[in-house]
């Protein structure tokens, strides 16, 4: 559905987006994660073709952003980041004006603005100037604004940002709901949302692609470096040298396992050691009583933050 | 051209939902009826000429303050991202912008019409001039009006909009003056004549309709319009 290909974008001598290329298919839900500056709206902006790359293309539904760029924005409804909107003219006057641009045949109009108002509650507003509403009324009118045409693609540039937590569920939900049938690009700096609501991530820093999977995959490329957790039931003298001596551990610490005469300690493997395998071994050779050894899940915060900062070293 | 309208409609909403429309309308009529007027007393002349030489120096102030929001506003909001990234081409977005301008303009201009009536009860003037006066006025506020939109398009400082949209149309207006034509090499001097907004005007304002004289007013505003959009779409590149 959305083929990004080798894509650079320079602003002066800033390299904004760096030899980008991912594709997102249809159905997808994606979230676009990356610290600030990263080049997530640059990379947006490409897509949608506000802004042209300086090499490299983008294709959307099989037509070229350089050759048939109207056609692409066809397809697409994009929020913009910080929800740009007019403020001197009424919610209405708005939705009517995008669906007039948007070739909405006149008898279907009406019915139109109604459903997407229904869908983001604008009800109460409608006549009101936009520039009156307040920020997460504002927020709903710039997602009622990028789905009046019901586009097969969504591209979503921070749609929470500055909303209340109970306003985040409500986007969050109705994300997910569109996300059923259709194509959606999501920048956040929010990753529970992307837990939440996304089933593929993109991760980009300093304007180069440094993961992409599905949550789960990240996680798992990681997880030579989640920590392993082992409860005991052995003398703890024998457990920790045990520990100490061998080769697939870097470091332990004990944790309480809150049982009599059990020891649990915490366990960060040495790199690519299978540490699971391993300590399950040393415990039968020891005649260990096991109660308990698992691998702790890397979360989405972790491989973020290894992926975005020890990248300068 | 659906698209065309479409952003007409939005920009004469906007227009009008604003005090903008109003002041404008209201500034306007007030002020050309009473400068007409304090003339018209005072000389007793019973025809329209005075109204309409009054006109390029009005729109020199009047018209850019209506054209300097039509972009320098967008790119303010940033709601210029939105519009460009419409299923709508470059052109079509600056001749809505251009439209919706002219059209509040023409409105402005109809409704000066107790002048021409009150004119004709108190003498007999020949329709030429009046009829020339009314189409070179429109002529000249649409070259001021493509000016200034693209005096607009250079900055998203509407003051900024505003000033450089009086200074071009200024020196687009004196250009084919005596004093100008004096300063300039010889050989240049016919060229600036032709380019002068004030020559044109005057002659159409005599009630003689040249063909020459409305294709310098539509080559003007093609030229400015032909800037906007590449200023716009050149801002797809940076
Ligand atoms: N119009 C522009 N002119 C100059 N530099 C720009 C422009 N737009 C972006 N940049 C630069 O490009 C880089 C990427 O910016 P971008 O806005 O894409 O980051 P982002 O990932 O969206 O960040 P954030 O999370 O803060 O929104 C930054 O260094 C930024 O300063
Ligand atoms: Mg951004």
């Amino acid at each position: 559905m959305i083929e990004v290909e080798n894509v650079t974008k320079r602003f002066g001598t800033v390299v904004a987006v760096d030899n980008v290329s991912f594709t997102v298919k249809k159905g997808e839900i994606l979230g676009f994660l990356g610290p600030n500056g990263a080049g997530k709206t640059t990379t947006m902006r490409m897509i949608t073709g506000y802004i042209f790359p300086d090499s490299g293309t983008v294709r959307v539904a099989g037509y070229d952003i350089f050759e048939n760029p109207i056609e692409i924005r066809k397809h697409i409804g994009y929020l913009p980041e910080d929800n740009p909107l007019y403020t001197d003219i009424s919610v209405m006057d708005y939705l009517e004006f995008l669906a007039q641009v948007r070739d909405i045949p006149k008898e279907k109009r009406r019915a139109r603005i109604d459903e997407v108002v229904d869908i983001c509650g604008l009800g109460d507003v409608l006549y009101r100037d936009i520039g009156e509403l307040s920020r997460g009324y504002r927020q709903r009118v710039g997602l009622a604004g990028c789905m009046i045409h019901d586009p097969e693609i969504l591209i979503l540039d921070e749609p929470t940002s500055g909303l209340d937590p109970n306003q985040v569920v409500g986007i969050r939900e109705l994300i997910k709901e569109l996300g059923r049938e259709k194509t959606v690009i999501i920048s956040t700096h929010i990753l529970p949302e992307v837990s939440a609501t996304c089933n593929r991530v993109i991760i980009i820093n300093k304007g180069k692609l440094v993961a992409d999977g599905s949550p789960e995959e990240l996680s798992n490329m990681m997880s030579g470096r989640a920590s392993v957790v082992i409860g005991v039931r052995a003398p703890k003298e024998e457990v920790e040298n045990r520990l100490r001596e061998a080769p697939f551990v870097e470091s332990f610490a004990e944790t309480p396992s809150g049982e009599e005469g059990v020891l649990r300690y915490r366990i960060t493997p040495s790199d690519g050691a299978k540490a699971t395998e391993e300590l399950f071994k040393l415990a039968v050779q020891n005649g260990w009583v096991l109660t308990e050894l698992y691998r702790e899940r890397v979360s989405l915060e972790e491989v973020f933050r290894q992926l975005t900062t020890s990248e300068e070293g | 051209m659906r698209n065309v309208l479409a952003i007409v409609r939005k920009e004469l909403k906007t227009y009008f939902n604003s005090p903008i429309a109003y002041i404008f309308m209201i500034v306007f009529l007030t002020l050309s009826s009473w400068l007409f007027f304090r003339g018209f007393f005072l000389i007793g002349q019973a025809e329209m000429r005075p109204f309409f030489s009054l006109m390029p120096w009005l729109f020199l102030f009047f018209i850019p303050a209506l054209t300097m929001r039509l972009w320098a506003e967008e790119r303010k909001l940033g709601t210029v991202e939105i519009l460009m990234t419409l299923p709508v081409k470059d052109w079509e977005l600056v001749m809505g912008k251009f439209l919706a301008g002219f059209i509040l303009l023409c409105i402005t201009l109809l409704l000066t019409f107790p002048l021409p009536v009150a004119v004709a009860a108190l003498g007999d003037p020949d329709p030429g001039p009046l009829i020339g006066g009314y189409l070179g006025t429109v002529l000249m506020g649409a070259a001021y009006m493509a000016i200034g939109l693209f005096a607009s398009t250079i900055t998203e400082n509407q003051i900024i909009a505003f000033i450089v949209g009086v200074v071009f149309c200024f020196a687009m207006l004196i250009v084919g003056e005596e004093i100008v034509l004096f300063s300039v090499p010889d050989f240049l001097a016919p060229l600036f004549r032709y380019l002068g907004l004030g020559v044109h005007f005057s002659s159409i304002g005599r009630g003689v309709l040249d063909s020459r004289d409305i294709v310098y007013y539509l080559s003007v505003i093609g030229f400015f319009l032909y800037m906007c959009v590449h200023t716009i779409e050149g801002r797809r590149w940076r």
